[in-house]
């Protein structure tokens, strides 16, 4: 196992005049309105913990209020946490000065933001140099550097306009080429795409997995969007008035539903497009299938079944070379019916 | 550093406008070019073509307008306009003034006190207060006015209040019906509100003399330039206030079938109840600040007082008369500031705390916002407890009686008909007037010998540094080589239209052969200026970026707004004694306020996101507001620049009194020197040239920067 890019341990933010001493008193326990008809504070984030490893993509996914917006902004201190730790590159962010801070947002994270947060008064190329300028790198320097990003991003042939003279998806462009110019080890968006047409979202989500591959950086994603989970999520953690309900990787989370809530929730979602194999397959019983094509248990359910339903009679599934189960017509048929069923 | 990254294009499906990208206009290139080769040349030119005019010497132009004042007083009764309709204007309202002074202030023979003695009026007073605002003002108007007594100003007092209240009357009558037309009528608004655009952009100095050519010095006078000063604001919120009300109403009660007069009566005014009495509010505080002024055309009130101490530098009875007016400004913005609470309580809230004063930028009314943290507490304040509105009526009409009974006492007893002397009695006998002034004497004198080190060191910086330096630059560059560069920085920073206006306002100022005493001015103004901004943006930057800064300063900044324009003279004569430096320095704490508003305006204006995305790049305070924030309110820093320079215009020359020099001197010097009347005219003009020069370069700079 290797060492996690961003660990957060408990973390707690309730806002309000002393929430400082209300940590550790049994009013935690109490729910959101409660608390804040007693004493006047309100639960933003409820002791969350999570481990990010090197290269993940983790999305973050709640409900307006749910408080993951919040929760990414105490990663960065953003907003203070009230307690609790965060671990990035060896270092526990909430106890660092401002000026080591500072450091940590020059060089480690970097942040994409729903509204952009261009500055209008400067040009793409300025503004994808900001970070850069702000920690002291030469013109030259930062202007090399900038203009790759703007390759990597697509916006070449746009460096000299001002943000407001581009559409919305190019000024996201912008942001992420920001973000990317810092070369920070994580990567942090707080609903990038919300604000844009779903065309142009489909065409940014897809543009961050192409990054994701080239770039590889540890992302931590947040949207109110499942869709938009299931499709950039290696994991998902699912929040619901500050705390977690679940964390796991999406055909786990549409698979096994920790509760009625997440059930609710993904109740609508093709489950051929996320399940995978290990989800439907069967127990081998001795040597039923024995001579059929041998499919992947991590295969998923939509991508399996061309191949199953080509073959007479059940297919092995594996793990690795193992053999764990079977699947036949049956089992994928199953899948797809029951969704349309629903 | 960089990873090794082998970009690929990305594929962008978006269709994209086609833009031009921005061309960059080197601005501050330009100008720092024109500055050097403005120096080099004044090395070899200086001196020449300075077009000084000696004190009393005039030209042609002023000898003619004197000229032209003496066929004016003749005219008056051959020419039928003079004699009807100015003269039946000016006689209507000296009537009506001296009617009322005769009334609450004035002995008139063979009367040896006023009709109604010191204590009626009061009481008269009190129960108007009480009626229109509630009883937490009637105390502090009662207290306000006894205090004018005590001082030995009462009837100074009572005149300012007359003046005041028959040129908002006036205002009122005229100014409302013309901010609602202005509202529902596109074409109306459209000729309206350039003149609205003058009135206010024009320094108060500058029409004081024209008004009283026309309506003689005098009562009718003072009302005359007070109505002028006072009416811009209540026009401009109240076409605000009929306007802002929400399209979605108007078009519900439309579909409703209303008539357009149900719509006005029953919708819009109703909800913009609250913003109109903001607008009277306004307009008092306005007409107040100019019925002040108003003293040096012989128009009565307190400003006759301090006037005459300014002129003889007795600083103290100049004190006690500032405090007066003072007192005055608190108790007339408290009153209608309850008034207008009192309405929002019925339904409407307002957003608007006031306009711009002189000056407004951008064609449209600069409104100043309350901000968010003000607005919203405002609004949540729990409800004090209220008499009900019948039980309101009734307290009112019970009063009636106590009224008429001191009216009778202070008809029938001398000691309640004149405000006597308290020198003999005790803890008051502190506040009688001449007490009080030599009292302050006093204290002002060792005061300033206790700072004098601090004041005299500031004096001296400021006048070595920039003062005397740009005025050797602007004022001893031959004339064309000064209007070649005034041209130049029009054009650079505004385009070829402010040009323009340059063009035509240099040959305004040329004609009235005051060049060289403009361009002392305009030294002064641009002093004061650059002085306002550095504490504006060192104010506004701190009040933008941390409430509890803004909570703090806040209120004196209002207090500072509060305060009529004559008011500041004081304590700068004072600390700095006469001479340009003092006029520098009132209009430095004149304008101050209203450009530190703006500038905190401007940066609490910056949008959450973009702070917020720059605080995760890692910036440090200092880069925050040097790369983020500062640049992001480049507009309203112009805009507060803009407010600054007209505000500071005007005092400066409101200094002219307290030894400023230049044009303002001219102008006070217009009114009492008959043969000197042309030159001040003249003057006046010259200073509603460099003000307009100075707002159309300003306002066209804005506009560059707006989005």
């Amino acid at each position: 196992m290797t060492e996690p890019a961003l660990q957060v341990k408990s973390l707690w933010k309730i806002f309000g005049p002393n929430a400082e001493k209300l940590i550790g008193t049994p009013d935690l326990q109490l729910s959101r309105k409660e608390l804040q008809t007693k004493s006047g504070h309100v639960i933003g984030v409820r002791d969350v913990s999570f481990d990010v490893a090197p290269g993940e993509v983790f999305v973050v996914m709640g409900l307006s209020g749910s408080g993951k917006s919040t929760l990414v902004r105490l990663i960065t201190r953003l907003i203070e946490p009230t307690s609790g730790e965060v671990i990035l590159d060896g270092q526990d962010i909430t106890k660092l000065s401002d000026p080591a801070l500072r450091e940590i947002r020059r060089n480690k994270v970097s942040m994409v933001f729903q509204h952009f947060g261009l500055l209008p008064h400067r040009k793409v190329i300025d503004n994808i140099a900001f970070g850069l300028e702000v920690r002291g790198e030469g013109k030259d320097s930062r202007r090399n550097r900038a203009q790759e990003m703007v390759d990597l991003v697509g916006l070449s042939g746009y460096e000299r306009n001002f943000p407001e003279q581009l559409s919305g998806g190019m000024q996201q462009r912008v942001g992420l080429a920001r973000a990317l110019a810092a070369d920070p080890a994580v990567l942090m968006f707080d609903e990038p795409f919300s604000a844009l047409d779903p065309l142009i979202r489909r065409d940014m989500q897809n543009e961050v997995i192409r990054l994701h591959h080239e770039v590889g950086k540890t992302m931590v994603f947040i949207t109110h969007d499942l869709q938009e989970a299931l499709k950039l999520g290696d994991r998902i953690l699912i929040m619901r008035d500050g705390a977690v309900i679940q964390i796991g990787r999406p055909d786990e989370v549409v698979g096994a539903p920790a509760d009625e809530y997440v059930r609710d929730f993904v109740s609508e979602v093709p489950k051929s497009h996320v399940l995978t194999l290990r989800w439907v397959m069967r127990e081998a019983t001795g040597t039923e299938a024995a001579g059929s094509p041998v499919l992947q248990a991590s295969t998923i359910v939509r991508d399996a079944a061309r191949a199953v339903l080509a073959t007479h009679g059940p297919v092995r599934v594996a793990e690795g070379d193992r053999v764990v189960g079977i699947v036949d017509d049956e089992d994928i048929l199953r899948v797809v019916v029951a969704e349309d069923a629903s | 550093m960089s990873t090794a990254i082998a970009p690929p294009r990305a594929g962008v499906k978006e269709e994209q406008p086609y833009v031009d990208p921005t061309k960059k206009r080197y601005t501050g290139r330009k100008l720092l070019g024109l500055v050097v080769v403005w120096v080099a040349l004044w090395l070899v030119v200086k001196n020449r073509d300075t077009l000084e005019l000696p004190f009393a010497q005039t030209t042609g132009l002023h000898t003619w307008l004197n000229d032209f004042r003496d066929s004016i007083e003749g005219s008056g009764q051959s020419n039928w306009f003079m004699k009807y309709v100015i003269g039946g204007i000016s006689a209507a309202l000296n009537g009506i003034i001296t009617a009322l002074q005769g009334l609450l202030s004035t002995a008139v023979f063979p009367r040896p006190v006023p009709e109604i003695g010191w204590l009626g009026v009061m009481a008269l007073i009190g129960w108007v207060t009480y009626a229109l605002a509630g009883i937490r003002s009637t105390i502090l108007v009662l207290v306000c006015t006894f205090l004018f007594g005590v001082f030995g100003l009462w009837q100074f007092s009572i005149d300012l209040l007359i003046i005041t209240f028959v040129a908002v009357f006036i205002c009122v009558i005229i100014g409302l019906p013309l901010g609602i037309l202005m509202a529902r009528n596109q074409r109306v608004s459209a000729v309206v509100t350039p003149v609205l655009d003058l009135m206010q952009t024009m320094p108060s100095f500058a029409y004081l003399t024209p008004m009283a050519l026309f309506f003689g010095i005098g009562p009718a006078c003072a009302v005359a330039v007070t109505l002028v000063y006072a009416i811009p604001p209540l026009v401009r919120i109240t076409e605000h206030g009929i306007k802002s009300v929400s399209a979605n109403t108007i078009e519900a009660s439309r579909s409703l079938g209303l008539t357009s007069r149900q719509l006005l009566r029953q919708v819009q005014l109703p909800m913009a109840r609250r913003t109109i009495i903001v607008g009277v509010n306004q307009c008092t505080m306005a007409a107040l600040s100019m019925a002040t002024i108003a003293a040096l055309v012989n128009g009565p009130g307190l400003g006759k007082p301090v006037v005459s101490a300014l002129q003889t530098l007795n600083i103290g009875a100049a004190f006690v008369g500032g405090l007066a007016i003072v007192l005055m400004a608190i108790m007339l913005d408290r009153t209608t500031t309850a008034a207008s609470e009192r309405a929002e309580r019925r339904g409407g809230h307002t957003d608007v705390a006031s306009v711009g004063g002189p000056g407004v930028v951008k064609n449209i009314v600069w409104l100043e916002r309350l901000p968010r943290w003000a607005s919203e507490e405002g609004y949540e304040s729990p409800p004090r407890k209220h008499l009900s509105n019948a039980g309101r009526r009734f307290a009112i009409g019970l009063l009636v009686v106590p009224v008429l009974i001191a009216v009778v006492l202070s008809r029938t007893y001398l000691s309640l008909a004149q405000f006597g002397s308290f020198e003999n009695v005790p803890v008051l006998s502190f506040l009688s007037g001449p007490k009080l002034a030599s009292v302050v004497n006093t204290v002002v004198r060792s005061f300033v010998d206790a700072v004098d080190t601090f004041t005299n060191g500031f004096k001296e910086v400021v006048t070595v540094w920039f003062l005397n330096p740009l005025q050797a630059l602007i004022a001893t560059s031959p004339w064309w080589l000064m209007a070649l560069v005034l041209l130049a920085i029009a054009y650079f920073l505004g385009g070829w239209r402010p040009t323009l206006v340059t063009a035509v306002c240099e040959a305004v100022i040329l004609g009235t052969g005051l060049w060289n005493d403009a361009m002392v001015t305009l030294t002064m103004t641009l002093v004061a200026t650059l002085l306002v901004m550095i504490i504006a943006v060192v104010l506004g930057v701190g009040m933008g970026r941390s409430r509890r800064v803004d909570v703090i300063i806040r209120p004196f900044l209002d207090a500072f707004q509060t305060i009529p324009a004559f008011v500041y003279l004081v304590p700068a004569l004072a600390l700095f004694g006469p001479g340009r430096f003092t006029a520098i320095v009132a209009a430095l704490v004149y304008a101050v306020s209203i450009a530190t508003k703006l500038v905190a305006d401007g940066i609490r204006g910056v949008s959450p996101t973009t702070v917020e995305a720059a605080r995760s790049s890692g910036v440090t305070p200092w880069q925050m507001i040097s790369k983020v924030q500062l640049p992001m309110a480049r507009e309203a820093l112009v805009l507060a620049t803009n407010q600054g320079l007209l505000y500071v215009l005007s005092m400066v020359v409101i200094g002219g009194m307290v030894g400023g020099g230049s044009l303002g001197y001219i102008v006070v010097a217009g009114f009492s020197q008959r043969e000197l009347f042309g030159k001040g005219l003249a003057a006046g003009l010259a200073i509603t040239a460099l003000g307009v020069m100075l707002d159309r370069i300003a306002r066209h700079a804005a506009a560059r920067y707006e989005s």
